[in-house]
């Protein structure tokens, strides 16, 4: 097959779309912003093989241009395109259709815990600024040999939490603020717990970050549902890995006679 | 009209990957006042695409590597069309770029002794990337993103730069958009309403180009604006001829063709087959890697374990190469159901060394394809990932040719040569960030009075940009984005002919025309139709660009095959394409390569 022969038929750059599996779906996106807003329908083609975001492209492209929606990479590593599928919290790029219900009405909505802008973008400003509060990785300093030894059984604690895409699905989730706004102002969140506890266990951290979480962060709040540990696309143990042992090192603190009667609050304590 | 919102800084980047953050942080530190743009929220951009690792010559996997073996390799793996400088500065600064990273709180993997870890990939000659499993883009931008926050810097987020501003000194031949930097003009995603930087400083670090093309592995914010941005003010492109097409991209289901699977999976043991189940990249060793590449499979498997003694599997060829052979062999009719290669690594390692070495991988397969890939082999084909070319910078501070502009990264061009090897791109992104952070503070510092955007200018953006809310009744930009992604890809795609090049350069024309005639449905809040409108004008600048230059350039090298030109030619190879725009119209001229000096040249006769 030459170059020439394939350019009068572009099917040979996509073979494998069997258009024998096609289907017509029918779905509901909130279509509005910040004032208004409803469900609209759309009647739309799906392929063998296609995630909700392939369905939301073809409706923006054929039949709502100005439908605004968020993404990036579209494989599930930048945590763009959040939305609620069902009532579901997913990222819309790793939901294949053919997990859906057949023959069910597909519903799109935007995150619920965040102020909407335009349909499924919403204003996810207040995960930025909780961002900005929490104080920065402060490392001691290099070895004699101007290097940092780390064993990889201590850096693979943080690691999981630092495979969090910021899809802000968790906080969207989280009980605490979904329907509370009032507690948004004194609760980080599940994303920043596990920030927090991320640099707890980094084995070059030096700030103090336990009381922290305590105190400025609202850790006190979360009663462990793990409603956040269900939705993460990342499957981190947000609750049990992050969130447990971070409340369980403030108790051991909180309770310390030695801490209370010296008045020592800055020393970090490693395990 | 409300009163336009303005900003001021001495240094403006453009872009929140890893050149823009990193670009961002060194000027700050230089004492500038620094700001970033970015048409995505922060932590979103191209660079959480990254898996593999960042190349640096740390040694500390094999104590024999230096920045000389990589310059080495880099200049061998771009087919020797690399800015010789820009290489040999990359390769230098790479091993403290990375450690920096870590002193700023990244948690890259380690060996035995505590170090960093390296692993192999195609190309270099040692386990030479600094990686975190398959995801070190991720936790690139994190340890980046987080840097920027604690150190305070403004980030504009979802803000489109659709014009640089100059202040009209230029030639006047050129119009009066030529000059001396002044700043930047965009809009506000969310509301649609516009925006002015005033900076005599700005740092393009737009990335890419992909988005023209219909199977790529880049996102939708990858529409050449750097490039087109730059050429608008005067700036030149260099080589835009050369396209990575990364040899791996997915290619089943169809919705997903063009997603990238990184090459860490060949460089831990992963090898290529066809629908024969033969390993057929031995088939395919060029004469230029002969002497470094294993002709057997068992020395092949050897290489992993002792690299001494073995050469590198043919796996592990430069990407062009690989690409090439995976094209051939479809085309052959040995390619696999969906129209690829299989990869397999499921025969080759232990279930729980997959997981542990390719997590994201792993998922990305099993959410996607419904296939596991530590039971069975992947389908692949070449994807459109990179692009080599970009504006021409001067080597040691990023500048590009207009007073007070600079660009880092994908966008700009020849540190890569011909072809990208992997891992590089994270590396260029650290090395070139800083210095043109650098050398932008320093030249905004030196600066007596800041430029000031020549009248008129703004006006004459903001026209421009609200131009398809004026039209009534023309096309889609949708509709006229995937033509233009499908001929991209058919016609100057991997293999490229006169013929078909020319066909794509009268579409482009035609596109061209129909762009001007494109219309947006609904008002100026967060309206993506309205989005693509705009970024398709820089799509076709840089089609165009790449076009005329795969035309021009009558050789096969690297990122550039040619049916008709199949063979690498000498004469090509001591040339650079300069390309630049005026009027609308794109021209090009030839430029000698730079000469390398004595003392870096006679590390490639050593190695004869």
């Amino acid at each position: 097959m030459t170059i020439t022969e394939s350019a009068n038929n572009p099917k040979a750059f996509a073979p494998g779309v069997d258009k024998s599996k096609s289907y017509q779906a029918n779905f509901k996106v909130w279509r509005g912003n910040s004032e208004t807003g409803a469900l609209q329908d759309y009647s739309v083609e799906v392929n063998d093989g296609e995630v909700v975001l392939d369905i939301i492209f073809r409706i923006q492209a054929d039949q709502a241009n100005d439908m605004a929606v968020r993404w990036n990479c579209k494989a599930g590593k930048c945590g763009s395109c959040s939305a609620e599928i069902n009532g579901r919290p997913r990222l819309m790029c790793m939901t294949r259709m053919s997990a859906l219900p057949p023959g069910e009405e597909v519903v799109v909505t935007p995150m619920r815990a965040f102020p909407v802008i335009k349909d499924l973008v919403t204003d996810v400003s207040f995960n930025y600024e909780k961002a900005k509060q929490i104080p920065a990785f402060a490392p001691k300093p290099r070895e004699a040999d101007g290097t940092y030894r780390m064993q990889q059984i201590d850096v693979e604690r943080g690691q999981e939490f630092r495979k969090c895409i910021e899809c802000f699905m968790c906080q969207n989730v989280c009980h605490v603020v979904r329907d509370h706004e009032e507690n948004k102002k004194s609760f980080a969140g599940p994303r920043f717990f596990i920030r927090l506890a991320e640099l707890d266990m980094h084995p070059l951290d030096t700030n103090d970050r336990q009381m922290l979480a305590q105190e400025k962060h609202g850790l006190g709040m979360c009663n462990i549902t793990k409603c956040c540990t269900e939705v993460c696309p990342e499957h981190i143990k947000i609750t049990d890995n992050g969130i447990i042992p971070l409340k369980e090192r403030v108790v051991d603190r909180k309770y310390d006679p030695l801490f209370k009667i010296l008045g020592l609050s800055k020393k970090k304590t490693n395990d | 009209m409300t009163e336009l919102e303005r900003h001021s800084y001495d240094v403006l980047v453009i872009g929140a990957g890893g050149a823009g953050l990193r670009a961002a942080i060194a000027a700050h530190e230089a004492g500038a006042r620094t700001a970033v743009v970015c048409k995505s929220l922060l932590g979103k951009a191209h660079t959480v695409m990254a898996e593999g690792g960042i190349a640096a010559a740390m040694g500390n996997v094999w104590p024999e590597d230096n920045w000389k073996v990589h310059f080495r390799d880099t200049m061998r793996g771009g087919k020797m069309l690399n800015n010789w400088r820009m290489a040999q500065l990359h390769a230098q600064e790479a091993p403290s770029r990375v450690w920096e990273l870590e002193e700023w709180g990244a948690l890259f993997d380690r060996t035995k002794d505590g170090l960093i870890s390296q692993r192999d990939f195609g190309g270099h000659r040692y386990a030479r990337l600094a990686h975190v499993g398959d995801r070190t883009g991720l936790e690139m931008i994190r340890t980046l993103q987080q840097r920027v926050v604690a150190l305070g810097i403004d980030v504009y987020m979802e803000c489109t730069i659709t014009r640089l501003l100059t202040d009209g000194t230029g030639e006047a031949a050129h119009g009066a958009n030529r000059g001396n930097i002044a700043g930047a003009f965009g809009y506000w995603r969310e509301t649609g309403r516009f925006v002015a930087f005033d900076a005599p400083a700005v740092i393009l670090a737009t990335g890419g180009i992909g988005k023209t093309f219909k199977v790529t592995s880049n996102s939708w914010e990858y529409s050449g604006d750097g490039h087109a941005l730059a050429a608008r003010v005067g700036g030149t492109l260099l080589n835009m001829e050369f396209i990575q097409f990364h040899p791996t991209g997915m290619v089943w289901p169809p919705s997903v063709r063009g997603i990238l699977v990184t090459e860490s999976v060949r460089g831990d043991g992963g090898i290529l087959k066809n629908s024969d189940g033969k390993r057929f990249m031995f088939d395919y060793i060029p004469e230029f890697f002969k002497a470094d590449t294993a002709d057997t499979e068992a020395e092949a498997d050897r290489w992993y374990e002792d690299k001494t003694n073995n050469r590198r599997p043919p796996e592990l060829l430069p990407r062009d190469e690989v690409a090439r052979a995976i094209n051939a062999e479809v085309k052959a009719g040995r390619g696999t159901p969906a129209g690829g290669a299989f990869l397999d690594i499921a025969s080759r390692r232990t279930p729980e060394y997959i997981r542990k070495r390719l997590p994201s991988m792993y998922h990305q397969f099993k959410e996607l394809a419904d296939v596991d890939i530590t039971a069975e082999p992947m389908e692949v084909g070449p994807t459109c990932h990179y692009i080599m070319g970009g504006v021409e910078v001067e080597p040691d501070t990023a500048a590009a040719m207009v007073p007070g502009l600079y660009a880092a990264g994908e966008v700009a061009g020849g540190m890569h040569g011909s072809n990208r090897l992997g891992g590089n791109s994270l590396s260029d992104l650290i090395v070139f960030g800083k210095r043109a952070g650098d050398a932008a503070a320093d030249y905004a510092k030196g600066l007596g009075s800041a430029p000031k955007a020549a009248d008129g200018q703004i006006e004459v953006a903001s026209k421009e940009a609200l131009a398809p809310f004026e039209r009534e009744g023309g096309e889609n930009p949708y509709a006229l984005h995937q033509e233009l992604q499908t001929t991209m890809n058919l016609l100057v795609g991997i293999i490229r002919d006169a013929d078909e090049m020319r066909d794509a350069l009268a579409k482009l024309q035609e596109f061209k025309d129909r762009a001007k005639n494109v219309t947006v449905e609904g008002n100026r809040m967060f309206n993506p139709g309205w989005h693509l409108a705009v970024d398709l004008n820089n799509m076709l600048l840089c089609s165009e660009m790449v076009a005329k230059a795969a035309l021009e350039r009558e050789e096969s090298r690297g990122g550039h095959t040619r049916n008709d030109f199949p063979k690498a030619d000498p004469e090509w190879g001591s040339k650079n394409l300069i390309l630049s725009e005026k009027d609308g119209e794109v021209s090009l001229v030839h430029k000698p390569l730079p000469v390398m000096p004595d003392d870096l040249k006679v590390l490639f006769e050593e190695s004869k």
